[in-house]
C-alpha cells in the first residue's frame, strides 16, 4: 500500500514542485537581482561619502583630549555648537568627516593655546557666517526669536488676566 | 472687537500657508561661501605638496597679477573631472595655484600624472589648517586672488566649462 501510494505521491509532489520551480525561480531570481541591485546601490551610497574621505591620519587633537580637564571641557562645549561643514545637520563633535576632525583640533589647539572659546568661535564665524555656529547671536535679524517667548508670555499673562477678571466681575 | 479676533486664525494659517508656499518656491541655498570675499588671503606659508614643485604661501598669492587659486585633493572625485577645465584655463594663460588637502606626496603626483598638472605652485595642508581659514567649505574650491592678494571671488564645487567665461571675467575684473 504504502509502496503503491509513496511513487504517486512523489510524482504528485514532482509535479507540483516541477509546475511551481520556474515561478519561484523567477521570483527567487527577480528577489536576489532586485535585492542586488539595491544592495549595490546601498553600497555605493554608503561608499560615496567613504571614497571622499582623505587618507591621511587623523589631526593629532582630533580625538584626543587636552591634558587639561578645564581646557577640555570648554574645548568640549564650544564643539558641540559648531556646525560640522561637510555634514550638515551635525556638530563637529558628532562628525565622523575629516574636515570635523580638522575642525576639532583646531578648536582644542586654539583653546590650549589660551584662547577664549568665544574668539575661536568668532574666528569661524568671520569665515562661515553665524551658521557655522548652532548658537545664533542676538542681533538685528534673530531679535524676533528671542523676543517671541517673552511675548508669547505677556500675550498669555494679558489673556489669563482677563479671563479671570471677566469671571470676578460675572 | 470679537469680529476681528475670531477671524484672527484664519488670517494666521493664511500667513502660514503663505510662508510656507514661499519656501516652497524658493528652493534652499546649502553653499556655504567664504566670507573673505573682498578681503586679504590669510596668512600661511605651506610645505611643497610633491618635490618637483615649489611651494606654496600667501606671499606668493600677492605676485602683481591675479591668480586662481585652486583648493582640491588626490581623494576628491569631482576634481578629477574639473583637471582638464583647469588644463583649458592654464591654455587661456591663467595663473593657477593649488592647495592639497589631507593628502600624501605620492598620491598628489599621481594625480597630476594621471589628470594633468595646471598648476605653478602646490602646498599641502595636511590638516585643513589654510582650507579653513579661507572659509572654505569642500574640495573643489576655487578663489579668484588679485595681484595684492586680495580674494575677490569664490567658486564653490567643480568649474566645469560652462563656468569658464565666468572665470576669466573675474580674473579680467580683478587685474
Amino acid at each position: 500500500m504504502m509502496a503503491s501510494v509513496s511513487p504517486s505521491l512523489r510524482g504528485a509532489q514532482a509535479t507540483k514542485q516541477s509546475s511551481l520551480r520556474p515561478h519561484f525561480a523567477g521570483l527567487l531570481r527577480f528577489a536576489r537581482n532586485d535585492c542586488l541591485v539595491i544592495g549595490l546601490a546601498m553600497t555605493l551610497c554608503l561608499a560615496a561619502p567613504a571614497f571622499a574621505q582623505s587618507s591621511l591620519p587623523a589631526a593629532p587633537w582630533a580625538n584626543r583630549q587636552l591634558p587639561d580637564a578645564k581646557q577640555e571641557a570648554q574645548a568640549r562645549a564650544l564643539m558641540e555648537e559648531l556646525r560640522c561643514l561637510v555634514c550638515q545637520g551635525q556638530s563637529i563633535a558628532d562628525s565622523d568627516a575629516d574636515m570635523a576632525g580638522d575642525m576639532r583640533h583646531l578648536v582644542r589647539e586654539r583653546i590650549a593655546a589660551g584662547e577664549r572659546p568665544s574668539d575661536v568661535r568668532r574666528w569661524l564665524v568671520d569665515r562661515y557666517g553665524n551658521w557655522v555656529s548652532y548658537r545664533p547671536p542676538a542681533g538685528p535679524v534673530t531679535w524676533p526669536l528671542w523676543a517671541a517667548p517673552v511675548l508669547l508670555l505677556a500675550i498669555g499673562a494679558l489673556l489669563a488676566r482677563r479671563r479671570i477678571k471677566g469671571r470676578r466681575s460675572r | 472687537m470679537s469680529r476681528a479676533i475670531r477671524f484672527a486664525p484664519f488670517v494666521l494659517l493664511g500667513l502660514l500657508l503663505l510662508a510656507l508656499a514661499w519656501r516652497l518656491a524658493t528652493p534652499k541655498d546649502d553653499v556655504i561661501r567664504s566670507r573673505l570675499a573682498g578681503q586679504p588671503v590669510p596668512e600661511f606659508v605651506l610645505p611643497a605638496a610633491v618635490p618637483a614643485k615649489p611651494p606654496l604661501a600667501s606671499a606668493d598669492l600677492a605676485a602683481g597679477e591675479p591668480r586662481l587659486l585652486n583648493i582640491f585633493a588626490s581623494w576628491c572625485l569631482p576634481c578629477i573631472a574639473e583637471a582638464p577645465v583647469l588644463d583649458e584655463l592654464k591654455r587661456r594663460g591663467v595663473k593657477i595655484d593649488g592647495i592639497a588637502i589631507r593628502d600624501r606626496p605620492r598620491d598628489i603626483a599621481a594625480f597630476l600624472a594621471r589628470h594633468g598638472d595646471p598648476f605653478e605652485r602646490i602646498g599641502a595642508d595636511y590638516d585643513s589648517r589654510v582650507q579653513l581659514a579661507l572659509g572654505s567649505a569642500g574640495v573643489p574650491e576655487s578663489f579668484v586672488v588679485d595681484g595684492k592678494g586680495v580674494i575677490r571671488h569664490q567658486h564653490v564645487g567643480v568649474i566645469d566649462r560652462g563656468d569658464i567665461p565666468a572665470i576669466l571675467a573675474e580674473l579680467e575684473k580683478a587685474r
